[in-house]
């Protein structure tokens, strides 16, 4: 609710009108008033306000002034591309994170921790639109193994049913379909997974190298157990928890935050489509769409929450 | 290296996948279409569509504007010219199935004539139907039978004819409009050689070919637009042969595609115009030797040479040399700092002035780079002792302003709807277009050049418009209320093995004529 209301009342008082924009050199005095009324821009701030309220509480988010499609059909067209990005992207973050973490935290103080911590402090410097037409550049142009831009070949025929592309070629037991679709996943999620992944390997490390001054990892190695034990299944454990919380909250910045990574590679998610709605003042459509991926934010840090119960005995909820 | 080698193998599998199938065209361009039904839509993304899907009753020449018939085989207008009847062909059907007569033309138009329309859509509104006044010339619209359909207008109006071959006046199943009501724009049915079998949104959208089309068979069997919105990736695409071509090639790629043997480049003068207007209503605008000697001060052959690649050519009139009625007598204001200079002191601006330059925000098909075009405009007038300051805005504020006249200068350009001069002279520089909030921006306002304007309307012979839009021409550039700047050339790029396809002034996009040869 909060949000709703500052996103529709920050996108009303900006400049610039959607119907001027909407028409371009075209608009002239008749022009623009007409698409006013038609849009029902002309109706007051309030107005606009609880229409938008009274649709959303009968489920009904609209449709958008841009494109004239309901912005749910928008939104569940999108959505998967996006989620299917986040998802693999943060796959890849983590996995990386963690392994240049603990590798950086076992071998502290050596040139491999100093080699893992030069990568990720690269990962959060390095700006995504640079590293994507780089990471492009050399493996899709001088080295052409992945493609260069899209979510799939146009060659290759997709009957989106879930919109997950990866899930619909499985539906339509397609292999080469679902081969070329991760062939597709690769680039942009290492272009979009280089910054969570240097924050989980910068986290994991100070985690780990706390974890290892606790008394029970040195009861460990006293009791003779091998490193790979001790590093693994007591350390790692204990040292996730904070890592999950970033984890938790990266992947929530990476579906709004796709942004750039969407643009550069072509790939039709929502954090595109809503800049797009932005740049034309599609109040209804940003409402919808900002509301929706606040919703998801929540729920992710609700379910890292109930994560934490689940890996340290200690924390539990009160009810 | 167990994994290294699953690696390489399923990388090989990948790369030979890239199969061509030779009677399917992917046509790369910078973004998805907003919609698929003619009368709603506005931009050019979805016209490329439109294009191929939809008929109009009347057509353009494929290299010019000159009007061809289509839907129609042939037309009569009354002495008065006040009652077009049009003579419609008997052998076409939409895709399906629905016949094509005058009752379903006269429904394609009259849903954006008549406000109350029972199948109004409520999710856009006819934009180009009202900007190109269409309402303020159609009194009433007849299926006289089958096969005639008769227009009859409220005043004669030449330019008439060239509205009715620009998309919003396709022909659309009134069956598929019946069925489909808000969403017909993502369900389009019209009479072209190809119909939409697939669309996923910023994705791909499919055309297959029409086997029922009643003209030449399309070679295509497939034609799929792919939207890459950066400029770089999709020439790179078509460098590695993962697309067949595509459009607005960036110049810095010009080069490349000349070296490269695999692929061609394609220019077509664009029938736009790139201008700066010098606001009347605002001293020292006002005065004739401050617009002339602004005329003289600005290098426009450099601004074609450094933001446009060559890939434009230097304006001299208001419509671009592509425009029947060009009138090419006019030799224009050559580039003369001294002269300005001269011209200011005989102004009594010696010492020259400060005033504000505004230039638009964003890149527009005229004008891709704005910003440096305004630099380079500040330092020609630097030059010749005129102090400008660079001023912008947000789009939307910007056009709200400058139609409002805030401006003492202005960066604004006009692409052609129609083909017809009058698109371009009376839209941007009559004086009934000078009204708050206003078009002709440089609020110039000339009686003679109105009366020309207003007989060339109303005027049905080509030569005798002609003649009037060469006074109209004559008479602009004695006013000088603008610098007309550039007129910026369309591209395309295409692998070598596709031919056949031509760009047109309008931009308008037709596939039908173009094949895949076997490398």
């Amino acid at each position: 609710m909060g949000i709703s209301i500052l996103v529709f009342s920050m996108l009303y008082f900006v400049p610039g009108d959607p119907a001027q924009i909407m028409l371009g050199e075209r608009a002239n005095a008749q022009a623009v008033a007409e698409l006013r009324e038609e849009l029902a821009l002309d109706q007051p701030f309030y107005v606009q306000f609880y229409r938008f309220f009274h649709n959303l509480a009968s489920g009904d988010l609209g449709r958008s002034i841009r494109t004239h499609e309901k912005i749910s059909v928008e939104i569940f067209q999108r959505l998967p591309a996006t989620i299917e990005l986040t998802l693999s992207s943060m796959l890849l973050a983590t996995l990386l994170g963690i392994t240049f973490g603990v590798f950086a935290a076992v071998h502290r103080g050596r040139y491999t921790d100093l080699i893992s911590m030069m990568i990720s402090t690269a990962g959060i410097s390095l700006p995504i639109f640079w590293l994507a037409l780089i990471l492009i550049l050399v493996f899709s142009i001088y080295i052409p193994i992945f493609p260069v831009s899209g979510r799939i070949s146009s060659y290759v025929e997709v009957v989106p049913i879930t919109y997950f592309y990866t899930i619909d070629t499985i539906l339509m037991k397609n292999t080469h379909g679902f081969r070329d679709v991760i062939w597709h996943l690769i680039l942009p999620s290492f272009a979009l997974g280089t910054i969570p992944m240097a924050f989980i390997a910068r986290m994991m490390r100070a985690s780990m190298i706390e974890i290892f001054h606790e008394d029970f990892i040195r009861t460990a190695w006293a009791k003779g157990l091998r490193s790979r034990v001790v590093v693994l299944r007591h350390a790692l454990r204990n040292a996730f928890i904070p890592t999950l919380t970033i984890i938790a909250l990266e992947f929530g910045y990476l579906l709004g935050g796709a942004v750039i990574t969407e643009t550069i590679f072509s790939w039709p998610g929502i954090g595109r489509w809503l800049f797009l709605s932005v740049q034309a003042r599609d109040l209804q459509a940003v409402q919808g769409g900002v509301l929706l991926i606040a919703t998801i934010f929540v729920i992710i840090n609700t379910f890292a929450d109930i994560l934490y119960a689940w890996l340290d005995p200690r924390i539990r909820y009160n009810t | 290296m167990r994994y290294f080698l699953l690696f390489i193998a399923l990388t090989n599998i990948h790369c030979s996948s890239s199969h061509d199938i030779n009677d399917t065209l992917i046509f790369a361009r910078g973004s998805d279409s907003i919609g698929l039904d003619p009368a709603l839509e506005t931009d050019g993304e979805s016209f490329k569509v439109c294009d191929n899907i939809y008929e109009t009753l009347v057509s353009y020449e494929n290299e010019n504007t000159n009007i061809i018939p289509k839907l129609a085989h042939s037309w009569d207008v009354s002495e008065d010219l006040l009652t077009w009847t049009f003579h419609l062909r008997t052998d076409v059907s939409f895709h399906d199935g629905t016949k094509f007569n005058s009752e379903s033309m006269v429904f394609s138009l009259e849903r954006q004539m008549d406000p109350n329309h029972p199948y109004k859509p409520s999710n856009g509104s006819y934009n180009y139907w009202r900007d190109m006044g269409m309402n303020e010339v159609i009194k009433e619209i007849v299926a006289l039978n089958d096969s005639v359909i008769v227009f009859k207008l409220i005043r004669p109006d030449a330019p008439f004819l060239s509205n009715l071959a620009m998309n919003f006046c396709a022909a659309v199943s009134p069956t598929a409009i019946k069925k489909y009501r808000d969403d017909y724009f993502k369900n389009p049915v019209g009479t072209g050689p190809f119909f939409m079998s697939k669309w996923i949104r910023d994705e791909r959208i499919v055309l297959e070919r029409n086997e029922n089309y009643w003209g030449p068979q399309p070679i295509l069997r497939r034609i799929i637009f792919k939207p890459i919105h950066d400029s770089s990736l999709r020439f790179l695409e078509l460098e590695k042969g993962s697309v067949h071509g595509i459009d607005n090639v960036d110049p810095e790629f010009f080069n490349r595609i000349k070296n490269n043997r695999e692929l061609k480049l394609i220019t077509q003068p664009g029938m736009n115009v790139g201008y700066l207007a010098m606001n009347m209503d605002r001293p020292p605008f006002d005065n004739l030797q401050v617009r002339l000697a602004i005329n003289h001060a600005i290098n426009r052959r450099a601004l074609v040479d450094n933001f446009y690649n060559g890939m434009a050519t230097v304006a001299k009139n208001p419509i671009p040399p592509t425009l029947w009625s060009y009138n090419d007598d006019i030799k224009g204001y050559p580039y003369d700092p001294q002269k300005a200079r001269a011209l200011l002191t005989e102004a009594g601006l010696e010492n020259g002035f400060e005033t504000e330059l505004w230039a638009m925000p964003v890149p527009r098909p005229y004008m891709p780079q704005p910003e440096k075009i305004a630099q380079a405009i500040q330092a020609d007038l630097l030059n010749v002792g005129i102090q400008a300051q660079i001023v912008r805005w947000e789009w939307g504020t910007y056009l709200e302003k400058v139609s409002r006249g805030e401006h003492p200068m202005a960066l604004l350009g006009w692409t052609g709807d129609n083909g017809d001069p009058d698109n371009f002279l009376y839209v941007l520089l009559d004086k009934s277009s000078a009204i708050i909030p206003a078009q002709n921006i440089a609020f110039y306002r000339n009686n003679e050049l109105h009366e020309i304007l207003i007989k060339a309307r109303t005027t049905f012979l080509r030569n005798e418009r002609t003649k009037l839009y060469y006074d109209a021409q004559r008479i602009i550039f004695r006013d000088a209320p603008w610098v007309p700047l550039v007129h910026a050339t369309q591209t395309a790029a295409f692998q070598k093995k596709v031919t056949g396809f031509q760009l047109h002034p309008t931009g308008t996009k037709w596939f039908h004529r173009v094949k895949m040869m076997n490398k």
